[in-house]
């Protein structure tokens, strides 16, 4: 592992602590709609697959170790066992996810990149958070899956703007 | 840093943080085994006895249950609802009891001990390629990266209202993201022109 993968790494692991400032908007289900998402899909749409979802496996590393990471000021280990914890164990593989698809098939066209990044960021993640919020709630996985649509529209709103951010980037700071 | 830890001399507060996470695991675990619910509150039991043992409050465990006390209740309706009422209250005692747990642990234990216990723990996977003093640099450099990120956002927002420009989610989340970006290839550059060769 290079220096710079070291500190990209710890680069997209802090801006999704740090996007915990905005505040989170609390539904009915315990799963609340918060800016981390974005940080996410920008850490595997920016730094790619493997640093973007090692990026994500030290956020949780950290929000494990008790630091009040999560928006809303919440931490500690108890929330990774909560029922939206599957939403949380699903950031590193949907970073990588996201990384790994933008780089292979999205190239420099903003409708692929929305489209892949809704892919990663909703449904790879929903894949592993709506099952896990019904086994832990011990809920229908129908009744999950309605409790989810909630969250649609904003997640979608988030791939947008991570697609716009990320074109930006790339068009600021060729080579990237 | 801030952190969620409470200041003692217990003997959970001196406990190797290592030790009270995998003691914590296998709680987790064992509680997720078990489907009686006089077990669970056995359990819920000890860990009230842990926290007063270890000079917490009561109101501190009562707090580790409390953000998440409505979610439970709804858990509890729709428990009873589509199977019974006693399985409701199983599955929303033991995750009380498991949230409790974990806050005892979060509360006894400072995170950098934690984040030492954690980068220990990955020292066994060194034979498959991973450098627990690579994993240690790069945890502190994103507990230094975040008040950082904080900095460059008030900046970008201030420059971008001057020129009007703050409602514009673009106009900030781009600039921030070109220099932060900039400034970890600058910082990679520096650990590199240093030698660092962990």
């Amino acid at each position: 592992m290079d220096t710079k993968s070291i500190v990209y790494i710890a680069l997209f692991a802090a801006l999704t602590a740090a996007l915990a400032l905005f505040p989170p908007i609390q539904l009915p289900g315990g799963v609340p709609i918060t800016a981390q998402s974005l940080g996410v899909m920008l850490a595997g749409s920016l730094a790619g697959a493997k640093r973007g979802g090692l990026a994500m496996v030290l956020f949780l590393a950290l929000v494990a170790a008790g630091l009040p990471l999560l928006a809303g000021g919440r931490g500690g280990i108890g929330v990774l066992f909560g029922p939206s914890g599957g939403f949380l164990f699903a950031w590193p593989i949907s970073a990588f996810v996201i990384g790994y698809c933008v780089s292979k098939f999205a190239g420099d066209n903003l409708v692929k990149l929305i489209g892949w990044i809704i892919f990663g960021g909703i449904v790879v993640m929903y894949a592993i958070g709506i099952p896990w919020l019904a086994v832990a709630a011990e809920m229908p996985m129908t009744k999950a899956l309605t409790v989810m649509l909630a969250y649609i529209p904003g997640d979608v709103i988030k791939a947008v703007l991570a697609a716009l951010i990320t074109r930006g980037v790339r068009r600021a700071l060729p080579g990237f | 840093m801030l952190d969620l830890y409470s200041p003692g001399t217990s003997r959970l507060h001196r406990a190797r943080a290592g030790w009270k996470l995998l003691a914590l695991m296998a709680f987790g675990t064992a509680i997720f085994l078990t489907d009686t619910l006089w077990h669970v509150l056995a359990a819920g039991g000890v860990v009230v006895a842990l926290f007063l043992l270890s000079g917490l409050t009561l109101r501190q465990a009562w707090a580790q249950v409390r953000p998440a006390i409505w979610i439970l209740a709804i858990l509890f309706v729709v428990q009873g609802i589509i199977n019974s009422w006693a399985l409701g209250a199983f599955v929303v005692a033991r995750f009380a009891v498991l949230l409790t747990a974990a806050g005892l642990l979060t509360l006894t234990t400072r995170a950098s001990d934690m984040i030492d216990a954690i980068t220990f723990g990955l020292g066994f996977l060194r034979p498959v390629g991973v450098n627990p003093a690579k994993v240690g640099l790069t945890f502190s450099l994103a507990l230094r990266f975040i008040p950082v990120l904080g900095q460059i956002t008030q900046e970008v927002r201030e420059a971008q209202k001057a020129r009007g420009l703050e409602r514009s989610l673009i106009a900030v989340a781009l600039p921030v993201a070109i220099r932060t970006i900039k400034m970890a290839d600058d910082v990679a550059d520096a650990i590199d022109a240093r030698g660092y060769r962990p």
